[in-house]
């Protein structure tokens, strides 16, 4: 059975969205257990996988037994065993946590919900295992259209937003398309250990060098790295509360992973550090990335609108760490995919619940909120510390690694962007927790100043709220076993 | 000038994708109405399907069907004398895609019109802006 994890992963998810879709025609109440069972399922086997990987090394899984580089492989090494983890758990506790706003927000629909709920985990799930260029790119469609689906769902403006999101999307996946086929035309091969294998004497070309810009600017756009951010925080904003709560803190990421991917697997470091020469003017543009989305959070009075900005400056935080070059900068983007899918997650939770009984997240709306929730708003400042980056919380222990890997590359202004945007993210999050705590409660009535009853949302919401919230102090307490015993192996020995 | 014509002749099918690739790009920019940046769009990924299916083709090669296909292990193959079919059941793949993005696009433009009585992007803006 646990030989066949790799495969369980992805299909198991992928026939529960169509058993979900069926399921509705016998009694709609089977399509949440069912997607709570297909994801339990997914989440079991990538902590198996990751065991498994802890023990034995690289898995190599060739699907239908064919042998690579004409079959498709999947390859599970430390640095995706630990973005499986981090994908399966959050999918599930999302789903878990968002059951009772569904049912609030899309009344109707809610089974087709489901069944694109796991078909987006399935997408995701893909993407992270999957050891063919070609395959990435259709797991990558089969996320992003699902993506579209669930988030058009929303009100208002949530259709045009995200029609544009569906535009950008396509681009950034069509250069990424684009950039394999130049792979392919060099190397003959889709395969990214067989690619990886003959390009060494290709470094040269300028069709290599081109295929590794284009698929590069494709994914930077698929992630919404600054100048191509645009996108990201109307789409966001504007869909249901449980698919922004899933698809913020784990596309991105996701996303941040391929990068990663295409760096240190099928590119060399040493080709795209050394030979390309572009590490520079990247971390300066990631710079920009945190300058910029600490700067539009700032102009933000709504507080779903100001976390889709922190992603934007989140994104340029794993993007420069990674385009570092070294070790610690290296270390600290991994241990930021795995943390910032925390922090985002229990974030979004938070305004999902807020959302679930106030029907609003202005910072108007907020006014006197910590009377009315107080578990809800306990958990958010957890979250905001974290974003903030104050230890114990895993986000201090990865904006270490980042800071320290920035002064080794002698990346000052990096270092700089850094703290910067934890100061910003000081004011922001201390501007909403002000309002919450200290302005008295606002009805849109009148002055009366009479304490407002305890008003929490429901136990299902909650508890998952508080299993991220500790999760985040847990992760950071155990950051020192995690990077020595999986992000240690899954960087190459070649980057210092 | 004849060294670049002979450049441009050489690699037409580049050129060709390329050229199409702009002017859906050019679309998705530039146009105002909704469905115009849709058909930019599906231009777009059409150009990279011509790319892709354009690599696998071979000057004086054949369709790569075995005649003669039973006892195929005793006849010699040259690969030579058959174009790639890699590139193009990948576009298969690639054609799905996009006729599903393309459906989802158009409902998302269905939905559009029926909330605001307009494709016209700028029409729909100062809508959402009067709110």
């Amino acid at each position: 059975m646990s030989q066949q994890y790799p495969a369980l992963l992805v299909i198991v998810p992928l026939l529960s969205a169509l058993v979900i879709s069926a399921a509705v025609w016998i009694n709609k109440r089977l399509c949440f257990p069912i997607a709570v069972a297909a994801l339990g399922v997914a989440a079991y086997s990538s902590i198996g996988l990751l065991l498994r990987v802890l023990d034995e090394g690289v898995i190599v899984y060739k699907l239908g037994g064919w042998d690579p580089p004409m079959g498709i492989a999947y390859y599970v090494d430390h640095l995706n065993g630990l973005v499986l983890v981090v994908v399966s758990i959050v999918a599930l506790l999302n789903l878990i946590a968002s059951k009772k706003s569904i049912e609030l927000e899309l009344a109707d629909k809610t089974a087709p919900f489901y069944a694109l709920y796991v078909l987006q985990v399935t997408g995701l799930l893909g993407i992270v295992v999957t050891g063919d260029a070609f395959n990435l790119y259709v797991l990558l469609e089969i996320t992003a259209l699902s993506g579209y689906a669930m988030l058009a769902m929303g009100k208002d403006r949530a259709q045009l937003s995200t029609l544009n999101y569906l535009y950008m999307g396509t681009i950034g996946a069509c250069f990424y398309l684009l950039g394999v086929g130049y792979l392919y035309i060099v190397t003959g091969s889709l395969n990214m250990v067989d690619i990886a294998r003959i390009l060494p004497d290709l470094y040269q070309s300028k069709a290599v060098i081109g295929a590794f810009i284009i698929c590069l600017v494709g994914v930077w756009v698929k992630m919404a790295f600054f100048p191509l951010h645009a996108w990201l925080p109307n789409a966001y904003t504007h869909g249901p509360s449980a698919a922004s709560s899933l698809i913020a803190p784990l596309v991105t990421k996701v996303m941040i992973y391929v990068m990663i991917r295409l760096i240190l697997t099928v590119f060399t470091p040493e080709f795209a550090f050394n030979i390309l020469a572009i590490s520079e003017p990247i971390v300066w543009l990631a710079c920009l990335a945190i300058v910029m989305g600490a700067i539009l959070a700032l102009a933000e009075r709504n507080l779903k609108k100001m976390l889709t900005y922190v992603i934007v400056a989140e994104v340029g935080y794993m993007v420069g760490g990674a385009w570092l070059g070294n070790r610690a900068g290296m270390t600290g983007a991994i241990l930021h995919i795995m943390n910032d899918a925390l922090m985002t997650l229990c974030a979004f939770l938070v305004v999902s619940n807020i959302a679930y009984k106030l029907k609003g997240y202005a910072f108007d709306d907020l006014k006197g909120l910590v009377r009315k929730m107080p578990f809800t708003m306990g958990a958010f400042v957890i979250a905001a510390l974290s974003i903030i980056g104050v230890p114990p919380t895993c986000g201090f222990f990865s904006k270490w690694y980042l800071i320290s890997g920035a002064i080794q590359a002698g990346q000052y202004a990096f270092m700089v962007a850094l703290l910067f945007s934890s100061l910003v993210n000081v004011v922001l999050f201390f501007r909403v927790i002000e309002i919450a705590y200290y302005e008295p409660f606002s009805d849109h009535h009148g002055h009366d100043h009479h304490p407002e009853p305890m008003d929490e949302a429901p136990l299902s919401m909650l508890v998952p709220l508080f299993i991220v919230a500790a999760g985040l102090v847990v992760v950071g307490l155990y950051t020192g076993d995690i990077v020595n015993h999986i992000i240690e192996f899954a960087i190459p020995k070649a980057i210092m | 000038m004849g060294d670049l014509i002979q450049i441009v002749v050489a690699k037409y099918n580049y050129w060709i994708y390329i050229t199409l690739m702009m002017i859906g790009l050019y679309a998705m920019i530039a146009k105002n109405n909704l469905v115009k940046k849709i058909v930019g769009m599906n231009i777009f990924q059409t150009a990279i399907i011509l790319f892709y299916v354009s690599t696998g083709a071979k000057r004086g090669a054949t369709i790569p069907i075995l005649e003669h296909g039973h006892g195929a292990a005793s006849h010699v193959f040259h690969a030579v004398d058959y174009i790639n079919p890699l590139p193009h059941v990948l576009m298969l793949t690639a054609i799905v895609v996009s006729v599903a993005t393309l459906g989802v696009a158009l409902a998302l433009a269905i939905k559009i019109y029926n909330r605001h009585n307009t494709l016209e992007e700028d029409e729909i803006l100062a809508q959402i802006r009067e709110k």
